[in-house]
């Protein structure tokens, strides 16, 4: 295992800049997700550790010494693809033991290891098969088992269980996690999927175009999240951004929008600054620190039922306000929700996070390390 | 379903149209598989009364007619491996490379192609292979061919390549294989029965191909089955019709059976990438 590091690096395609001065260090033994939309740069971040592009400029290091120009079969890593890049005219064992065939193993050897690799992956009983002949899953434990079959430093995953069914996908993600801990790889991650990235990684880096906007633990992405970008990607449903109007009176902090109902908070040192740049703030509230509110009393946001989804144990409201935006919560089956009447969703001043003009997370006095 | 009368009669007009046309295209096979056993076989067709091998005995006794489909043979195959490795090579690259340009250079080759082993280009490829000395050999076709048929393999394996995965050989060379070992391995196993297509195309255009061999060759022995079968000809130029249909039987048998071979071996199909 080894650590990862980024310095300053760059990678552009003609024009278009995938990846722009990115700086990150991963530390041995460290899960990290690259988290973001599509072209925001992650995969292509991940090509570069692999060998399989090549920076414009900057260094790229495994384990303190520069990888940058070398070829990919000298960095000792392994890889699983998007597409598993399982080779159609090798069986499963041939195609787990492919990497011990360049390596120069005997035929016999590497066959044990295949095995004793795919019975860990439960597969064990596959190996005579073509990959044509095997369902999604297991052709996603076979090309995980590719990876595992030899020491690597760092294991690279590019969108691994992008193409399995929901139910497969959350086994094949808690089978990763266990072998993260089993190990204790480095692995660097990469998906799409914000709920994948919060159940695996020790942290994530939240990419958008080309550049990282937060490089955080799960936990600290989810509760402090940087910027409006991340707050709106991270979540499901993503947090209630709602943009209102600061005015500081003396000490206390009175915010105006549409239907919204809130008392004056004190004003933080962080807060003056963001003021003096811009009195239009975002107001930030996660959807499970919404409740549905029965009077007009303490903070609360009022608007038009827009939808009630069911989904179980909870359920999303939706609120729709008069000027078009939608605020959801997420509540507990039991409580009543009228449809028609405007509904009042109330929340703590605890559970509220504010952005600046610009969108930055505006810090709070005395914030405790979480 | 019941039809009405004008669905009724289009139906049956149309039907006898395909009849016909059918025959049309039935009849010169019949001829071509009943003629070569009748002893007496003329333009016209005819049951074999009696089946007689007589025609093929004649034909095995002309013994520059035998030998020649050995010529064809090694011009199908010299030029089918020509063909086959550097058509492979470069598409491989073409696919595979950044190199810029390559898009233009694939056309402008495919282009000139076709006029390399037309007949427009007789002259300067006479006198380019009399200047290599190379007149009246079986290389000198196979070269001619190849420059003819590459373009075209090319484009047609290129475009196969394309279809296929980068991420197979570049899991082969994370899993730490060199650039040769992953082509070898896993790049041209999945790119092989784009190959078969090629190699069968350009064989049996090499098998069939005329103008070529009758320009640049010149002593009898050297003469492919093409060129050869002109041999059943009398002086006068009518063809001996028992004999032709003989030698053209045997002659159809190579391809025929290499198109067997290749789908009953490989089928003709193609591997995709595999996805879930």
């Amino acid at each position: 295992m080894a650590s990862v590091e980024f310095r300053a690096v760059t990678k552009t395609f003609g024009n278009f800049t995938a990846v722009d001065q990115i700086d990150l260090s991963i530390g041995d033994g460290e899960f990290v997700c690259l988290l973001g939309p599509s072209g925001c740069g992650k995969t292509t971040s991940l090509r570069m550790i692999a060998g399989l592009e090549t920076p414009t400029s900057g260094q790229i290091l495994i384990g303190g010494t520069d990888v940058t120009g070398l070829h990919p079969k000298d960095r000792q890593i392994s890889m699983v693809f998007q597409d598993y890049a399982l080779y159609p005219h090798m069986n499963l064992a041939d195609n787990i033991a492919y990497p011990l065939k360049v390596r120069g193993e005997p035929v016999g050897k590497r066959h044990a290891r295949a095995r004793e690799v795919a019975d860990v992956l439960k597969i064990g009983d596959l190996l005579n098969r073509l990959p044509s002949q095997i369902s999604g899953g297991q052709q996603q434990r076979t090309s995980l088992a590719r990876a595992l079959v030899y020491p690597s430093r760092v294991y690279l995953f590019d969108e691994p269980l992008s193409n399995l069914d929901a139910k497969l996908r959350l086994e094949a993600r808690g089978f990763l996690n266990h072998l993260q801990r089993d190990m204790g790889m480095t692995a660097i991650y990469v998906t799409h999927d914000q709920a994948e990235a919060m159940a695996l990684a020790t942290r994530i880096a939240v990419m958008d175009r080309g550049r990282i906007v937060q490089f955080a633990a799960p936990i600290e992405i989810y509760r402090r999240p940087a910027t409006t970008f991340v707050a709106n990607f991270v979540g499901n449903p993503p947090m209630n951004l709602v943009p209102v109007e600061a005015v500081a009176d003396r000490d206390t902090l009175v915010l105006r929008a549409e239907g919204l109902t809130m008392q004056g908070m004190p004003l933080s040192a962080g807060m003056r600054e963001a003021l003096a740049k811009s009195r239009t703030l975002t107001l930030g509230v996660r959807p499970e620190h919404l409740t549905v509110a029965s009077g007009a009393e303490g903070n609360s946001i009022a608007g038009k039922l827009f939808a009630n989804e069911n989904m179980g144990p909870e359920s999303l409201v939706t609120l729709e306000r008069d000027d078009g935006s939608r605020v959801t919560a997420r509540i507990f089956t039991d409580e009543h929700v009228d449809a028609g009447e405007v509904v009042r969703l109330g929340f703590s001043s605890d559970h509220v996070t504010f952005f600046d003009g610009e969108g930055s997370r505006i810090p709070q006095d005395g914030e405790a390390p979480l | 379903m019941k039809l009405s009368g004008t669905q009724f009669l289009s139906r049956i007009g149309f039907s006898a149209l395909a009849a016909v046309l059918g025959a049309l295209f039935a009849l010169p096979l019949i001829w071509f598989l009943f003629a070569p056993f009748n002893a007496r076989a003329e333009l016209g067709l005819a049951i074999p009364n009696p089946f007689t091998l007589s025609n093929f005995t004649t034909v095995f006794g002309n013994s520059l007619a035998i030998h020649a489909l050995l010529n064809s043979l090694v011009e199908g195959i010299g030029g089918v491996i020509v063909i086959g490795v550097a058509a492979t090579l470069a598409a491989y690259a073409l696919s595979r490379s950044t190199i810029p340009g390559k898009q233009a250079a694939t056309y402008v080759l495919l282009l000139f192609s076709s006029v390399v082993s037309g007949s427009a280009a007789m002259v300067p490829i006479f006198l380019i292979i009399s200047a290599l000395g190379l007149i009246d050999t079986q290389a000198a076709v196979i070269l001619v061919f190849s420059g003819g048929l590459l373009p075209t393999a090319m484009f047609i394996l290129r475009d196969f390549i394309d279809g296929i995965p980068r991420s197979y050989e570049e899991s082969a060379m994370v899993a730490g294989a060199s650039p040769v070992q992953a082509f070898f391995d896993v790049a041209l196993p999945v790119i092989r029965p784009g190959i078969v297509v090629v190699v069968v195309w350009a064989f049996v255009n090499i098998w069939g191909g005329f103008l070529i061999p009758f320009i640049l060759l010149r002593s009898s022995d050297q003469m492919p089955a093409s060129v050869a079968i002109y041999s059943f000809y009398s002086e006068a130029g009518t063809p001996i019709v028992t004999l032709l249909a003989a030698y053209s039987l045997l002659y159809s048998l190579p391809v025929i059976v290499l198109y067997l071979f290749v789908s009953w071996r490989f089928g003709f199909r193609f591997f995709g990438g595999i996805k879930a």
